[in-house]
């Protein structure tokens, strides 16, 4: 389906704004910026995974006639910036000084008169090195006398980052020791990157004479950054304006700070003069902000006719060499704490303690909504073993077991109050779209057929929690998750939007505008949507998390109710009538009772900035401001079935058909919303089946570039077929929930399920990701694999 | 070297060094930013253009190997503000792209996929369009896109 030509005046299939200018190659990302006198940095890595650096000579490379300067370490100690804070309260190497951690590590950074002259200069820089024992395996990482990896932090003597728990231990145990049927399963999400077709990059641009930083950048985040920026380099906050232009995708690898962006800051202000930092594809996979990477020990409980009782799970989480990851502070493995999933139980408890090994930081990204892809992947997984090892009907299991709608609000078993839901209404959907008994009944010819053609049928009911969130429970760094908003309409009636949120592709020029257009009938097109420019527009966290409609969504909503009932003020005293004797209707005012007498929001407009007289206390112009700080989480839900087809022989799997429903709440724009599905059903594709990062004994990265690291192309996905439920989230101004990564979350788990539901006649209870054709084939010989090492 | 290229109907001449990447060409020497650089492995296409109207991969192809020749960019399709030449439309209808970094290359890769089979199957738009990646759609709406530009009805 398509949108119409028509521009709806409010919510509906609309046609995106800003497409005129990608469609003309006429977008600004990053590195199309051009400043006058701007300069090029390039970035010399680490070549070992864990090795103290003995000496640095840059000599060669500042004799180089093209190079303005060379910054090493040792020229950041003595700026006190060669470390920064990370998002996790840890701190990160900027530029190695005593030793690198992890392959691909920023030694030293190199600033020219052009790109490739700054690459050249990189190759004449020369590092001794002292190899040292790499910590690769995470489940090694606390052994006694494993290698220590962070030796600059005081009293560090091990690689144990934290431990954290939620749920009821003592009443978990209970249950399980009572249950009827416990089922086991040690299941891996491997590490993978989010790998934005646009890589990370900065354009530094420090005036000297006025003081003022401007950095455009690739980041989700741009009032977090300049906040940080501020604390970390000691610039005043005012000082500093950092320029979220275009950005080629994000999906949760551009929230952070890396050492990128501060060696461009840096290379400015010693060279007085702009520097363009633009990181290639192999720097991006192996050092910034990788995904997942979690060790799960899942159990489960139930009786023996398949009521489930309990979830109980111990997670190792590798975290690579610093603790970079993004997530609010008080929940250092995110919001695992929703792995009971969407599923009526007596009690949970889960355990995750994170590590250092020796490679680069990251875990909260790639759609990931704070560890919740984690999440929903152990527990749908689990629910499928149990299946399997009762022997019934998955579709069946999970039909018995959903959270009924009457439930909600439902209060979870860790905490989590979840806001609406009709779940067997989607999962049946879901069966019926893709004709569920039709396909069981094929497959049972298939198997009785024999044969090396096997053929599987996955599913996963997810919930998701997104919409971070509320500013008393959840901050990043000391700030709170709330978002703020300006809206002015302008004397001829159009209107600019200001937002804290930062599109990298979700629509958001588009969507915003709507929302705005349904709260006061001004035609989406009358209205600018403005973001990414810390100096144009309110602070607020940015967008990840899918939480810019449940934040900044809800505060446009909120602000442009605000700015209408300024406007019932003014029509009040155009009409010379009492602002009680008003009625709305899309885009006017008029009195009770008399429908032809009313303003226009236009008319009310130019009469807000004309010399009509207002009320007392009223200032006139018609505009608004807003910080919304929500109640609670979002939590949108989806049934997901996946078709499949392996070859036994080769273990290559194709997917057949892929049924997907969603609700999401209000859908503003349908068009857009099935779109966010669409790419995060691609994910859940590649995840399955294709993506890895895996790790050789030295620590060296194999999955660096993407002649290794595998996305899916045209031809791995298959046209997904979409459906819909409408369940608003009830404290939500418009009732729309979060949506972008649901698919990203809900996805995999379907996917696995359904080829390990074609190898289950071969006697495979489960396999770990990406079930690449040779990881299949090695399951159907029954041999195990380590999908995060090498050598397994 | 002297290259002298003609890219969208205008010659560019520019002194580069022999080793200069044609996407770097068209994106600092003519000051054409559309064709977009996703990978150093020619595996996703973001930087696919038109060379005497065939389409390649520009960052795997020398400045000086298209000394002479034709190059037509994103930029062409639709020059200034004009009309949107019809695969840029169907994008735009179908919602064939969200951060828009993968979209000027799969266009020109359409658009030499519509030139060489004018009325491709669903099947055969996805292995004409199996070197350029996209991150954010799925493909799907890409796949109606390039069905619709045929001209062809767009059944799912």
């Amino acid at each position: 389906m398509t949108a119409t030509e028509e521009v709806p005046m409010g919510f509906g299939r609309m046609h995106r704004k800003e497409d005129a200018r990608f469609l003309r190659g006429r977008g600004n990302y990053v590195d199309d910026v051009v400043l006058p006198g701007m300069l090029h940095g390039a970035v010399l890595r680490s070549p070992y995974a864990h090795a103290k650096i003995l000496s640095v000579d840059t000599s060669a490379a500042e004799a180089h006639p093209k190079v303005r300067a060379v910054i090493t370490g040792e020229t950041l100690a003595g700026l006190d910036l060669a470390w920064m804070p990370t998002l996790s309260g840890d701190v990160q190497a900027v530029l190695a000084t005593d030793k690198v951690r992890f392959q691909g590590q920023e030694v030293a950074f190199v600033v020219a008169e052009d790109r490739y002259s700054a690459r050249d200069a990189l190759e004449l820089i020369d590092v001794e090195y002292e190899p040292l024992a790499p910590v690769v395996d995470a489940r090694k990482a606390l052994d006694a006398g494993a290698p220590v990896i962070r030796d600059d932090l005081e009293g560090r003597a091990d690689n144990h980052i934290f431990d954290w728990e939620t749920g009821d231990k003592a009443r978990t145990d209970e249950v399980f020791a009572n249950a009827e049927v416990v089922a086991v399963q040690d299941m891996l999400y491997p590490r993978v990157h989010p790998a934005p077709m646009e890589t990370c990059g900065s354009v530094a641009d420090m005036d000297p004479v006025t003081g003022k930083l401007t950095i455009w950048t690739t980041t989700q985040a741009p009032h977090a950054h300049r906040t940080v920026y501020a604390l970390v380099a000691g610039l005043p906050e005012h000082k500093i304006r950092v320029i979220s232009p275009d950005i080629g995708g994000g999906f949760g690898n551009k929230v952070g700070i890396y050492p990128g962006y501060v060696c461009s800051i840096v290379g400015s202000i010693l060279t007085g003069k702009p520097v363009k930092w633009m990181e290639d594809r192999s720097e991006n996979l192996m050092s910034t902000s990788f995904a997942r990477d979690y060790h799960m020990h899942g159990e489960i409980a139930s009786t023996k006719d398949g009521k489930i009782l309990g979830v109980r799970v111990k997670v190792l989480a590798d975290h690579g060499a610093f603790n970079g990851t993004a997530q609010p502070t008080k929940y250092p493995a995110g919001f695992f704490g929703v792995f009971t999933g969407s599923y009526d139980i007596e009690a949970a408890h889960a355990e995750v303690t994170g590590v250092y090994t020796n490679k680069a930081p990251g875990g909260v990204a790639y759609a990931c909504s704070f560890r919740i892809t984690e999440a929903v992947y152990l527990v749908e997984r689990l629910v499928d073993v149990l299946a399997h090892d009762l022997g019934l009907d998955p579709a069946e299991l999970r039909l018995r077991n959903l959270l009924r709608p009457e439930q909600f609000p439902y209060q979870s078993k860790t905490g989590w109050e979840y806001d609406s839901g009709d779940y067997p209404r989607a999962l049946r959907l879901a069966l019926d779209m893709v004709g569920y008994e039709k396909l069981r009944e094929e497959q049972a010819k298939r198997r009785e057929a024999g044969g090396e053609q096997l053929m599987g049928i996955g599913m996963a009911f997810f919930t998701e929690a997104v919409g971070a969130g509320p500013r008393k429970h959840m901050d990043i760094l000391g700030l709170g998750m709330a978002d703020g908003a300006e809206l002015r309409v302008h004397p001829t009636g159009k209107a600019v939007l200001r937002l804290s949120v930062q599109s990298q592709g979700q629509g958001h020029e588009t969507t915003f505008a709507q929302i705005v257009a349904e709260e006061l009938g001004i035609s989406p097109e009358d209205i600018d949507v403005v973001h990414g420019d810390t100096d144009q527009t309110p602070f607020g966290l940015g967008t990840y998390g899918s939480r810019s409609t449940p934040v900044s969504g809800a505060a446009t909503a909120v602000v442009a109710r605000k700015v209408r009932e300024r406007a019932k003020i003014v029509a009040a005293a155009m009409l010379e009538v009492s602002a009680d004797d008003l009625e709305w209707e899309k885009g006017r005012w008029f009195v009770k009772g008399d429908r032809a007498a009313g303003k226009s929001i236009q008319d009310i407009a130019m009469a807000a900035h004309s010399n009509l007289e207002l009320p007392e206390g009223v200032e006139g112009h018609l505009d608004a401001t807003c910080v919304y700080n929500p109640p609670n989480l979002t939590y949108p839900f989806g049934a997901y079935v996946c078709v499949v087809d392996v070859d036994a022989g080769t273990g290559q799997v194709k997917v057949r058909r892929f049924v997907a429903v969603d609700d999401c709440g209000v859908r503003i724009n349908p068009m857009i919303v099935e779109g966010q599905v669409h790419g995060g059903l691609a994910d859940g594709v590649g995840m399955a089946l294709m993506q890895g990062m895996a790790f050789d004994e030295d620590g060296n990265h194999l999955g660096g570039s993407f002649m290794d690291y595998l996305l899916p192309t045209s031809m791995e996905c298959p046209s997904w077929e979409l459906g819909e439920t409408v369940t608003p989230s009830p404290h939500h101004p418009i009732g729309a929930k979060g949506v972008g990564e649901s698919a990203t979350v809900g996805s995999p788990a379907a996917v696995v399920n359904a080829v390990l539901d074609a190898l289950k006649p071969h006697g495979v209870r489960h396999a770990d990701m990406p079930l690449t054709p040779a990881a299949v084939w090695c399951a159907l010989q029954g041999r195990p694999i380590r999908t995060d090492l090498a050598i397994p | 070297m002297k290259v002298s290229i003609e890219v969208n109907g205008e010659t560019v001449a520019e002194e580069v060094e022999d080793r200069t990447l044609l996407v770097h060409y068209l994106r600092e020497n003519a000051g054409l930013t559309g064709t977009n650089i996703g990978c150093d492995t020619t595996s996703c296409g973001a930087c696919t253009v038109l060379l005497d109207g065939e389409s390649v991969k520009s960052c795997t192809v020398l400045a000086a190997q298209a000394d002479g020749h034709r190059v037509t960019t994103v930029e062409g399709l639709a020059p200034g503000d004009g009309e949107l030449h019809p695969v840029q439309r169907a994008f735009r209808e179908q919602h064939g792209l969200q951060c828009g970094f993968c979209t000027p290359g799969m266009i020109m890769a359409s658009v030499s996929l519509l030139a060489e089979n004018p009325k491709p199957t669903r099947e055969q738009v996805r292995e004409g369009l199996e070197g350029n990646l996209c991150r954010c759609t799925g493909y799907h709406n890409i796949v109606n896109a390039v069905i619709e530009a045929s001209g062809q009805e767009v059944d799912r």
